[in-house]
């Protein structure tokens, strides 16, 4: 067996961020369920915390070629 | 790219084919310049570049040349574009952001052509793969809202505010206002950057790989099936790609618009 442990790191730091993008996205979904009418600033607020929530596994990615 | 083949031609020997994957974004020069000792030479990267922007600008220039009121199919397209990053202007500043709606449409139709060369035939090489274009990008992004920060409220007041932020109880103030300090000024443009970059480099190796395995596959007698699922596959990842490619442009200039609003604004 040859290779790097980074490809092993790179799958764990995909675990807390994808986490936290389920439950972010299936409270936005249930929140617009909930209120059709706020849809729209639901939807931008929802853009902006998975920006921020992805901004962990891209580091990862980066960081497994990167190291 | 070469070595990619040039493995897919002997058989399909991927020991080492894609190691490594750097060989997949670095290309040699086609003309060595070298300019005051900088290295200028134009590779395959700037010239896709330059043909993605001569197009960006043409499709621009010719959907407002001679703009009019009932708008024909071109002008349309253009007004489309255009609305939808005043939208999210207003959605997210308000009516006094629109003085950046020219930046931020300019932004979002760059970065939407440099990443669509991607899947685009004869190119299919994102420049924005290369580190350089989102650092660039997001230094104009940086650039700009630190600028309105300064502006707005005053340059002592915006970095005292980032500093020591007003209502935050004294015990916790120097770790917050540490965190604060490094997340608005490093941390802010450093992830806009990777968040695009990252991005284009996975799709860019998604693309080469499954455009690989019809290549290598469907030519072999015992592999075809293996082929066929990646013929079908890739109308599937582009698709994808051509989804990413959309919305990484819109979340570059949503994530502007925002930083834009939170230095307008006095921090409460």
């Amino acid at each position: 067996m040859e290779g790097t442990l980074n490809v092993l790191g790179y799958g764990l730091a995909t675990l807390g961020p994808g986490i936290g993008l389920g439950i972010l996205i299936g409270k936005a979904v249930e929140s617009m369920a909930r209120q059709p009418e706020a849809a729209g600033m639901v939807r931008t607020t929802m853009f902006i915390g998975i920006a921020v929530v992805e901004a962990l596994a891209l580091l990862a990615f980066v960081l497994a070629f990167a190291l | 790219m070469t070595r990619v083949i040039a493995a897919a031609e002997w058989g399909g020997e991927f020991d080492g084919a894609l190691d490594p994957i750097i060989d997949l974004f670095r290309f040699p020069p086609l003309w060595e310049i070298e300019l005051l000792g900088v290295d200028l030479s134009i590779n395959r990267t700037i010239l896709i570049a330059w043909v993605m922007t001569l197009l960006a600008g043409l499709l621009m220039f010719m959907a407002f040349r001679q703009p009019k009121i009932v708008p024909g199919k071109l002008q349309a397209f253009g007004e489309t574009i255009v609305d939808f990053v005043r939208q999210i202007i207003l959605d997210i500043i308000g009516p006094k952001g629109l003085k950046f709606l020219p930046l931020l449409t300019t932004m979002f139709i760059f970065i939407f052509f440099m990443n669509v060369a991607k899947i685009t035939p004869f190119m299919m090489m994102p420049p924005t793969s290369r580190m350089a274009w989102p650092l660039f990008l997001a230094l104009i992004s940086w650039l700009v809202y630190v600028g309105v920060g300064m502006k707005e409220q005053g340059a002592f007041t915006y970095f005292k505010d980032m500093v020591v932020i007003p209502g935050v109880p004294k015990a916790i103030l120097p770790f917050l206002g540490l965190i604060e300090l490094v997340s608005n000024l490093i941390l802010r443009p450093f992830t806009l950057a990777v968040r695009l970059f990252a991005n284009m480099v996975a799709g860019h190796i998604l693309v080469v790989i499954t455009l690989v395995t019809i290549h290598v596959f469907l030519p072999s007698p015992t592999g075809f099936p293996v082929g066929i699922f990646g013929l079908i596959a890739s109308p599937v990842v582009f698709a994808f790609e051509l989804f990413i490619i959309g919305l990484q442009a819109y979340i570059f200039v949503m994530l502007t618009a925002v930083y834009i609003d939170s230095s307008m604004e006095p921090a409460h």
